[in-house]
Formats: C-alpha cells, structure tokens, sequence
C-alpha cells in the first residue's frame, strides 16, 4: 500500500487488495484469540479524526488499534476545538505537533482526507468522506463475501441498489469488486444513479426485479429520507414498492444469493425485516469483520517496512 | 469618464526604443514612440532621445495598447486580506493592464454611489491602473430590486452585473435591460448560471464530479439561463454581456443570436480555455471556480468560440482568496482563481504560439474589443498613434519562463499557474504617459 | 550450472536472504545472488550440514531427549514456529510416537506480530496460529534455525498470551551462534559455529520440496 488509504485505488489493483484481505484473515484469527490482542504496533500513536458522527466506524477503528497495541486518541467535533470555528488545516497542525503516526479522518466534505495527507507526516485513513469512498469499508465488505464465495469472486453478479450517486460507500465497493472481478449492476431510481458513469465498470438499471434474477448478492444501501425533500424520489413507500429487497422479492433469489448491507438499515424500506434478519443476510457478520479489517489497513500502513529513522 | 490621472505620472517623457507596434491598424510596423504628457506624441523609425527622456528599451518586442480586463475582484472594501485596490492594480499592471473592470461583489457591494465612488477613489490614488467599478444589477446582489443605476452610470459606471450570483428572476431580468436602455452605453452582463440548477454544486457536474462525489452544476444551468437572457434581449432591445462564458451550448447561442443582430457579446477566462474539470481530481481547492472548469468538449468549443469572434473577449475574473481561506475541503472553499497578471502569457501559450490566434487577433481580445464593450473606447485600446492617450503595453513575445504563485504582487496564492511554463511577458506597462512596470518590476 | 532444485529456505532473520537460493549449484560452484548487500555478491556452497538421513536421526534423538527429559511425552506440548518448525514439530511428534506410542499434542504458532523488528522490515504473517490449552502443560517451541534469539523472545511473549504453561523448552535443528538475547536451546540436533556472513539453509521436502538437508552458504573467499 502506498503511505495513505485514501481510496481503494490506493490499493494498488487486485493483488493489493488480496493481500489486505489476507492479512485481514490473521488478524481475524487474533481476534478470536482468549487473549485478542498482538503487540505489533505498540508505540504508536493513532488519532481517529471526526467530523461526522459514526460511533461505530469510530469504535471499530479504535479497536482496531488497541488490538495491536497502538494508543489512541479521539479527536471529535462535539468535544474540541472544531466548535470553536478551528480550521481543518489548524487541527491537523495541532494534532501532528503531538507526534503521532497514523489519522484516521470521517468527514462530510469529498477528498477532506486527501488534504489531511497533504499537511500531515502521519499516514492518513479515510474513515469515509462526503460522497466519495469510503475504503474500509469495501475491504471488509469483500473480506466478508469472499469468506462465504472465495476465494476467487471472479465472475460473481452483484447488484448494487439503491443512493449510489451520494455513496461513498458504492463508490469504494464499486472499484474494490470490480478489481476482484465481480460483475456489477447499479439498481435505483435514475435520480439516485451518477451523473456520468464514465469509467465505472457497470451496467446500470432501474429494474430491480430482472436485475435479481441472475444475482449472487444484493448489495442494499441506506436510503437517505431527506432525499425526498429534494425531489429525488416520491415517496419512501414508492421507493420500497420499486427498489425495496422486500420478503417477496428475496424469495425469487437464487437459493445461495447472499444480502448485504453497509448499515445502519433501515428496516422495512429497502430491507424487509425478514430479509435482514434471513441466513442470506451477512450484514452482521460485515460489522464482526469491520474490527480485523481496519486491524489489517492499520499493521500495513505502519507495520510493514516503513521508512526507518 | 472622465479619470484624471495624479500629477506625478504627467511629467516625465518617455521613448519606448525599438520596438514593433501592434494594435488595431497595424499587424507589425518597426517604430520608437515618443511619449509626453500622458500623450503619444510621436512614432516613427528613429526617435533622437529628448534629454531627460525615460528610454524603455523594446528591443525584439512589440509595443501595443495596455490590455484591458474587464472582469476582476479586488477585494476592497470588506475583503482586504485577499486583496487590495492596490495590490490589485499592481498585479494588473505587471499582467500589461491599464484599465480594469472591477466587479460589484464587494462588502458592501457595488450597489450604491458612495461605494462605487470610494472605490473610484482608490483606484485614482493608487494609480497603477484605470480602475472602473462595475455597479450591481440589484440592490445587495438578492435579484429582487434595481440598484439605483443611473446613479452609478453618472459616475461613470458603464457594466452592470450581479456577478458571482447570477439574476435568476427572469422578470427582474427584463426590467434591468428595459431600464438601462435608458443609459447609454451601459451594458447587462450576466454570471449565467441557474442558481437552482447548480444548488449545492461545487465542480462542473460530469465524468469528475461523478468520481469524485462531489455535487455538480451542469452546464445547462448556463445554457438555460443565457438562452432566456437572449430572449429578453431580443424583446427589450438590451445590451447583453455574458461574464466568464464556459460552455460550448452557451457559445452556439452567443453565435445564433449576434448573426441575428442582437446586441450581444461576450466574454471567456484564460483558464476555461486551458484547463478541464480533470484538473480538481486531487481536490485542489485552486481549481474550484464559478462557472467551474468544464469537460473537454465545453471547454473545446469555448476555445473555437473565442477563435473565431463568437467570444469578443478575455477577462480573467481574477479571484484572490487568502490561502486560509482555500485551506479548507474543496466542498467548503471559495470559487475562484487569480489570473490578471498571467492572463496574456497564459493566453499567448494558448492561442499564439500553436497559431490558432496572430497576436494582433489576440490583442483585439484582450485591449481594444473589450475596451469598447466597457464603454472605454476613447481612452483604452486605442491605436498608437500621434494624439492617442499613452496607455501602453510592451510586450516580449518570445521570453519562455516559469510561473511561481510565490513571486505574484497578489496579497492571494490560489494560483492555477503555478509551475506552468508560459511563453510571452509583459516586459513595460505605461499608464496614461508613465511607466507602470519597467522590466516587469512594478513602479510602484 | 547444475539442473535447479526447488529452493533452500533461509534462516530467519536474514529476510533478504529468501530468495537467495533460486538456483541452487553444487559445492564448489558460485552465483550472484540478490543478497549482494550482505553478501559480497557472490555466494558458494561451503558444506553440507545434514543429509536426509542425518536430519531424520537428528530429530529422532531431540525426540528421545524431549521423552526423557520430561518423563514421558503426557504433558508435553509441540509449538512449531512458522514455518519450518510446524514441519519439525510434526516430525518429533512422529518419532515420540514410534518410541512411546503416545503422539504428543501439536500446535502452531505465527510470531510475525509479536516481533521486534515490525516497521523496520516487511513482516508478515505466516499462517494461524493453533495451539491447544497449554495450562500446567510444558511447551516444547520448535524452530529450524537459532540464531540470534529474537524469534524465540516473539514466541514467548506469544505464548505468554495463549495461556500458562508449567514450562516451556526450546528445541532447534541447528544451532548457529551470534545470540543477541539471553536465550538457550534445550535440545539442539547439532551446533554449527559460523561467521554473520554465512547462511543456513535449511530445506525440508513437505515445506521446500525436493530432499531434506542442512546447507551453509558463505561469500567466495577474498570476495567477502
């Protein structure tokens, strides 16, 4: 991996990513340990950065860390001087002064981790920002299917449905399984689908219901319900009667098709209940690799034959 | 307008020496110029150099009139800190500029006679520049109620715009067109961008915004609303000028309606020619302006437009922000990018060295067609000639050299030239008789 | 050059010696290999440490040492290190059998996050580690090579996370000086003075493939 994971891309291409999702298998196995914890990147320090509330990407990360023995510290907007007015490019200078080794940045705005990188030393993640990536993410989401499909998801059919154009997290799953070969369909209403796929390696539709015939895993994204305000959908009703993964629709899945989920869902809109809570649904298993995952980022970005000083 | 230039620029001769003149009646005719009293006094093959005489060695360069940029922020009053009347003017004097246009969105804007003749002041005090308030279309820039144009134009006003927001009530529209028909010479120019459309859009909506995640304004947010604008052109008989024009529909339009006679004209930057939406792929907030940096088939068909006449101008919108200001997401930083002093070589890498453009073609662009579309024809643009006012450029066409944000007389570094290897530079500037920028050092 | 046999493994910690044996000559004969930074370059085979046969007899004897040492092979648990000592540890556990008829229990253990030299050098886990409840149990660590002890301290510390052993004991192939911590092995198949320039190379046929053997490899003499 390159010094930052700003963006799957950073991944350097299908090898690099099976590598992260080996080393995501060790440190899966550590974390089942009686004792789940390695002393691997002890003195080291790790800040999570974030402008967004997200406790549990926020948590994950700093399990993560403690698991390898990193210390942490939690620099969040309710609780600083972000309130304050204090400028991003101010923050990171205070926070770098302290001598730290790796940031972990959420934030609302696109490609704020990018800048991070630039004004810092430290090794920057990218915890999810704007409507741009979201790169843990997809790591683990294809940790976790290449765990019940792989190890080769070549030649898998996925469908992807739902807010893609505000996505972060379809825009990292996009590029990290079509890297490891997974053929994919983006599903929504055509307000929700990106202005220009341009270099996706997708095909686009808004019939849910033909999509799903030939699908090994749906892959749901939350719906935003402000996005009715905006005039991109009628009505949460019509979007769960056309796009929704009702009990239904799971029912005319291949018998082995497989549902995922970023979280936090949103039951009864574009997930049944039944759904999410059927042997097909891998999301809680998502969530249990998150940890192992972000473990992985974490070792190989410091871990690994840094530069010595 | 009357602009009455400080006594200390009137007193000295001048004779710009070897020099090739370039201006509206001549593609290249070898002469010196004598200069006195803020006057060309005389042109001609060899000028004996009166005693006392400044000489301003043109050697392999081209003498023409001072370019005239009639689109720059410089910031004051309200936002000092990114620039001021004065460092403005002398960036636009190191860029050959002896007039420029300065836009209305100031705080307080440029809606009221107190303003605009503060403004008008400064610009006469500083003296490095003809400086030439802009007046808001609408009281505060909202788009609701007329600014008290008339007041404006009597001062000397002659460009009316909302620029950085675009009029969008087409009604109020059609009453600013109907109204300055009643002054002469003045001119609606329009930021040509649906506000609605581009609602919380930062970058051209496309292939890069798509990638990046970041909210779009699509180009028929400017189409729309200059195609409306046309009409209502056509139907008061408006003078109709579109600012900072980026999108090739826009263009076809501006062709359509000026081969229908409509009284219209228009203008594009530097960078809109250049540069594309893959320029803000890492996010550089330098990158982010308004209307933003458009695909290759816009930005393409802007670069035909100017070359073939449809665009009668070059304007920069010169756009300082101070660099904390920029430091910041490029969701959260503020539009905009300097320009006026790189405007001529960025344009001559552009358009001159390729041969898309004769530099006489791209003077025309950048001094005496934009001078007359501001109303400034009498004083700025004019030919170099015996009897003309002294505002003159002198320009060396072939130096190469590297842009550095660095070395700008801006207070502002959002540079989008920086590390660009650029050929042609304004080697002298005379304002109104005195040199402004001798061997690319500013004067003053 | 002779035909090339699979490759001779590397002893740890001597990582940029991994794929120094891609082609693998007799003695006498010399090739240029990727170790140039440690290794002048030029490196030759200078003796053959273990055949196939003395390597079996070897562990055969560790296996006997192990029995007697600890009254019986009941309480004894086998940890082989990633990743020839997995193989190793495999083997004694076979030749405990043959002489007690009891086969010890096995684990595996991956030091990889446990090791001092994280961020100085890629490290990078081998396998999973596996080992059963080693409580009141006395642990035999099994590795290839001991050499400068660093391995054996990540394995300690490891184990120390696995639980609490009564005892834990150090059982190596090959024993070749230069300690840089304070460590001894319990059973050793044979102590083998060398130089820091030298390598050695150990190649079991289940991990390496080909034959088994003990090789060590040094810089051309004058070239060094």
């Amino acid at each position: 991996m390159t010094k930052h994971l700003l963006s799957v891309d950073d991944l350097a291409g299908r090898d690099g990513i099976q590598r992260i999702l080996d080393l995501s298998g060790s440190f899966l196995e550590v974390t089942q340990r009686d004792m789940p914890k390695v002393p691997a990147l002890r003195a080291k320090t790790i800040v999570s950065l974030f402008y967004e509330d997200s406790t549990r990407t926020r948590l994950s990360f700093e399990t993560a860390a403690k698991r390898l023995s990193a210390d942490t510290m939690t620099f969040s907007v309710g609780t600083s001087s972000v309130k304050k007015g204090e400028s991003l490019l101010d923050t990171v200078q205070t926070i770098e002064a302290m001598g730290i080794d790796a940031i972990v940045v959420r934030h609302g705005a696109s490609g704020a981790p990018h800048q991070v990188a630039q004004w810092s030393n430290a090794s920057v993640i990218n915890a999810g920002d704007g409507r741009h990536e979201h790169p843990t993410q997809a790591l683990l989401d294809a940790f976790t299917l290449r765990r019940h499909r792989g190890p080769s998801l070549d030649g898998l059919n996925m469908v992807i449905v739902g807010d893609i154009r505000n996505s972060r997290v379809a825009r990292s799953d996009i590029k990290i399984f079509a890297a490891l070969g997974v053929n994919l369909t983006l599903v929504g209403p055509p307000t929700l689908m990106p202005s220009s796929l341009e270099g996706w390696p997708v095909t686009m539709t808004s019939d849910l219901d033909s999509a799903l015939n030939e699908t090994d895993v749906v892959y749901l994204l939350r719906i935003q319900q402000e996005r009715i305000g905006d005039a991109l959908f009628p009505s949460l009703r019509e979007y769960t009667s056309r796009w929704g993964l009702t009990a239904d629709r799971a029912n005319r899945l291949k018998p082995d098709a497989l549902v995922m989920h970023p979280g936090p869902m949103n039951r009864g809109i574009e997930i049944a209940d039944e759904v999410a809570d059927s042997p097909r649904s891998l999301v809680t298993e998502q969530v249990a690799n998150g940890v192992a995952v972000r473990m992985a980022v974490l070792y190989d970005l410091l871990g690994t034959g840094g530069p010595v000083v | 307008m009357t602009c009455l230039a400080p006594e200390a620029l009137l007193s000295n001769e001048i004779v710009i020496v070897g020099g090739t003149i370039i201006d509206s009646t001549t593609t290249g005719t070898r002469a010196d110029v004598l200069v006195r009293n803020g006057l060309v006094v005389e042109v001609s093959p060899s000028i004996a150099v009166p005693s006392g005489a400044q000489v301003l060695d043109a050697e392999g360069c081209v003498v023409s009139p001072g370019l005239v940029d009639i689109q720059v922020h410089f910031r004051e009053p309200g936002r000092e800190e990114s620039e001021t009347i004065e460092t403005g003017s002398r960036a636009a004097a190191l860029g050959g500029c002896t007039a420029v246009i300065c836009m209305p969105n100031t705080d307080p804007p440029l809606d009221d006679a107190t303003v605009v003749q503060a403004v008008i002041a400064r610009g006469r005090s500083v003296g490095l520049v003809d400086l030439h308030p802009s007046g808001c279309i609408t009281i505060g820039r909202k788009g609701e109620q007329l600014a008290p144009m008339g007041e404006l134009y009597d001062l000397g006003v002659r460009i009316f715009t909302d620029d950085g927001d675009c009029v969008a009530d087409a009604r109020v529209m059609r009453r600013a067109f109907e109204y300055a028909s009643a002054l002469r010479g003045a001119v609606i120019a329009q930021h040509a961008e649906d506000p609605a459309l581009v609602h919380g859009g930062h970058m051209h909506e496309g292939e890069w915004s798509s990638r990046l995640g970041i909210p779009g304004r699509p180009a028929a947010a400017e189409i729309t609303i200059v195609a409306r604008d046309l009409e209502l052109a056509r139907l008061t008989g408006g003078r109709y000028h579109v600012l900072h024009l980026s999108t090739a529909g826009a263009a076809d339009l501006v062709r359509a309606a000026k081969q229908q006679g409509l009284r219209v004209t228009a203008e594009c930057t530097p960078q809109h020619i250049t540069l594309t939406d893959a320029a803000c792929a890492n996010y550089e907030s330098t990158f982010k302006m308004n209307p933003p940096l458009r695909g290759e088939p816009d930005r393409a068909g802007v670069f035909a437009a100017l070359v073939d006449g449809t665009i009668d101008a070059i304007a920069t919108d010169h756009a300082p922000h101070a660099p904390e200001t920029k430091a910041v997401p490029f969701e959260q930083a503020p539009p905009g990018m300097l320009g006026v002093e790189t405007s001529l070589a960025v344009a001559m890498t552009q358009l001159v060295v390729p041969g898309h453009l004769t530099l006489q073609q791209l003077l025309a662009r950048m001094s005496w067609q934009p001078a007359t579309i501001a109303g400034l024809g009498s004083q700025q643009g004019r030919p170099v000639a015996v009897g003309e006012p002294a505002n003159l450029c002198v320009i060396d066409p072939t130096t190469q050299w590297e842009r550095h944000a660095n070395e700008s007389a801006s207070k502002s570094r959002n540079d989008p030239w920086e590390g660009e290897k650029l050929t042609g530079r304004v080697r002298h500037t005379v304002l109104r008789g005195a040199a402004t920028v001798i061997n690319g050092v500013a004067q003053r | 050059m002779t035909t090339a046999p699979p490759p001779l493994g590397a002893s740890q910690p001597n990582p940029t010696l991994q794929n120094a044996g891609a082609v693998q000559p007799g003695v006498g004969h010399e090739f240029v290999s990727d170790a140039t930074e440690n290794l002048g370059g030029v490196v030759v085979l200078r003796s053959r440490v273990f055949d196939a046969s003395a390597l079996r007899r070897s562990i055969t004897r560790i296996g006997h040492e192990i029995v007697e040492r600890n009254y019986g092979a009941h309480e004894v648990v086998l940890v082989g290190l990633y990743s020839r000592g997995v193989e190793l540890a495999q083997r004694l556990a076979s030749s405990i059998q043959q002489v007690e008829g009891v086969l010890p229990q096995l684990g595996m253990l991956d030091v990889a996050f446990f090791r001092d030299d994280i961020g100085l050098r890629a490290v990078s886990p081998s396998g999973p580690t596996e080992v059963p409840d080693v409580t009141d149990k006395i642990v035999v660590l099994v590795d290839d090579v001991l050499f400068t002890g660093r391995t054996i301290r990540a394995a300690l510390d490891a184990m120390q996370d696995l639980g609490r052993p009564r005892a834990v004991q150090l059982a190596v192939l090959v024993d070749r000086g230069h300690r840089e911590l304070p460590i001894r092995a319990d059973y050793v198949g044979k102590n083998l003075p060398t130089s820091l320039a030298e390598d050695v190379r150990v190649r079991l046929g289940e991990v390496d493939g080909g034959e088994d053997g003990v090789e060590l490899w040094g810089p051309k003499e004058g070239l060094a």
